[in-house]
């Protein structure tokens, strides 16, 4: 399967996957959605241009705040991401490419601690910035703060367990097309 | 000229992030002012077909509760048939006539169309409903959705050709004129975006008498909901020693968590209250003008 049909196939899973059963389940706490859906951000291949990557961002957030009424939103969010994550790659993989030749981010391309950071701090960020936007039109400062973590804390459970359960075939960039 | 053009493209990332975040931005807040998305016919469409195949799987796991509402429903309106009233002079035969407008001086003010919920969430402080009705079936603008068993549930913000979205009771922006059944007394409802069982309403006066349990209904003042429909029950009665008003708890009478079929109703002089309402705000205030120059 090429890479691009199985990046298709990844957004709509993940989007329907957000819609219809983590914005569905009853919740832990009422306003604590457990993200996952930026997984597809964090998982897009090494390969994509830094403009393409936002505005895969953009339209992936957009495409959620359609399904469930929060223009913009997330799809604030996801570009800020999608602008970070090349920053990250750079500090967390290693310099001399001959050693680097996945197509992807994951556990097994980048180590275990590095992906950790890399999946901490943009999940951290998108979080972040997105109960900020919603804060700023409604809320309290401490229920800021601990939907931050919290929702944090449930989605980087998540995208842990899933790299667990589901392990990625490792694909290597070759000569050979 | 050259500079600014090496400029732009030495950081055109940044800016494309720039161009993306404030799209993003002016998306979000417009959206959250009028509640008018952007694009939004062609999304809902496109959303409202997706909700509806999933609407449909998930049908079966509400129609126990759905069946036991209509059914309630039912009762409650086979109460009010024609037949269940006899008439004890035998001379005077009882007639009721049908036609919506009729020369006793009564006409339809109000009417109802059914609608499915195809999407809806309780766990946002801002949550929209999703119905499969617009524009071209008649849904309008300010139009107010009731539940199948005849509580209210919220006010329509948002029509595309084939579906709609409103505002859910459980909104933090959203305010519907009620009042209590016993006394008739107004006030309004308000949610503040804690707990998804439990409303507020808001400005009745202390100096009257409130139990745990009174009803709470929409009142007759109100431009999109038809009076008498349940809005909840009062939970519990919240002593603001600051005000002379008391914040009462209300239990919320519809069951947010499984809505299914809703009833949409349109109050046909909608229009023409909101305007004469608007005239008269305009009208005082050119008084006020005059006055002062």
């Amino acid at each position: 399967m090429s890479e691009a049909v199985k990046n298709i196939f990844r957004f709509i899973l993940f989007i329907l996957l957000q819609v219809y059963v983590l914005n569905k389940v009853p919740h832990l706490h009422r306003f604590i959605t457990p993200y996952l859906y930026f997984l597809f951000i964090i998982w897009l291949p090494f390969s994509v241009s830094r403009q393409w990557l936002m505005l895969i961002g953009f339209i992936t957030g957009l495409t959620l705040d359609y399904f469930i009424m929060t223009p913009g939103l997330h799809a604030a969010a996801c570009t800020l991401i999608a602008y970070v994550r090349p920053f990250l790659i750079n500090i967390l993989t290693p310099k001399d490419s001959s050693e680097f030749n996945y197509r992807e981010p994951s556990p097994a391309a980048m180590r275990w601690a590095p992906y950790a950071v890399y999946v901490f701090v943009l999940t951290s960020l998108h979080h972040t910035y997105l109960v900020l936007l919603e804060w700023m039109s409604f809320g309290t400062f401490t229920g800021f703060i601990i939907k931050v973590i919290a929702t944090t804390a449930i989605s980087l459970l998540l995208i842990f367990t899933i790299e667990l359960l589901f392990p990625r075939k490792l694909k290597f960039k070759t000569n050979v097309a | 000229m050259r500079n600014i053009f090496l400029f732009i493209r030495r950081y055109r990332t940044f800016f494309t992030f720039l161009i993306l975040q404030g799209v993003a931005l002016w998306f979000l807040f417009s959206y959250n002012k009028y509640h008018r998305a952007k694009f939004l016919g062609v999304a809902n469409e496109i959303t409202g077909r997706i909700n509806t195949q999933y609407n449909k799987v998930e049908d079966y796991f509400t129609l126990k509760e759905e069946n036991r509402r209509i059914h309630r429903l039912n009762d409650s309106l086979l109460n009010l048939l024609p037949r269940n009233f006899g008439v004890r002079d035998t001379i005077v035969q009882m007639v009721r006539d049908s036609v919506s407008v009729d020369t006793m001086g009564t006409y339809r003010r109000y009417y109802s169309r059914p609608a499915v919920v195809v999407y809806n969430t309780i766990n946002s402080q801002k949550n929209y409903i999703q119905l499969n009705r617009g524009s071209s079936q008649g849904i309008r603008d300010n139009m107010a959705v009731v539940n199948s068993d005849g509580s209210v549930v919220g006010v329509v913000v948002n029509v595309s050709p084939n579906f709609s979205q409103a505002m859910s009771l459980l909104h933090v922006q959203n305010k519907v004129n009620a009042s209590l059944k016993r006394s008739g007394d107004m006030g309004t409802i308000e949610w503040d975006g804690v707990n998804p069982q439990y409303l507020q309403l808001k400005g009745i006066p202390k100096s009257i008498d409130i139990k745990k349990g009174d009803t709470v209904l929409t009142s007759p003042y109100s431009f999109n909901f038809p009076p008498g429909y349940l809005v909840g029950t009062v939970a519990e009665i919240v002593n603001d020693k600051s005000t002379n008003f008391y914040v009462l708890k209300i239990k919320t009478g519809t069951n947010f968590y499984s809505l299914h079929q809703v009833h949409v109703l349109a109050n046909t002089d909608y229009d023409e209250q909101t305007r004469l309402n608007k005239e008269t705000k305009r009208r005082i205030e050119e008084n006020k003008r005059h006055r002062s120059e």
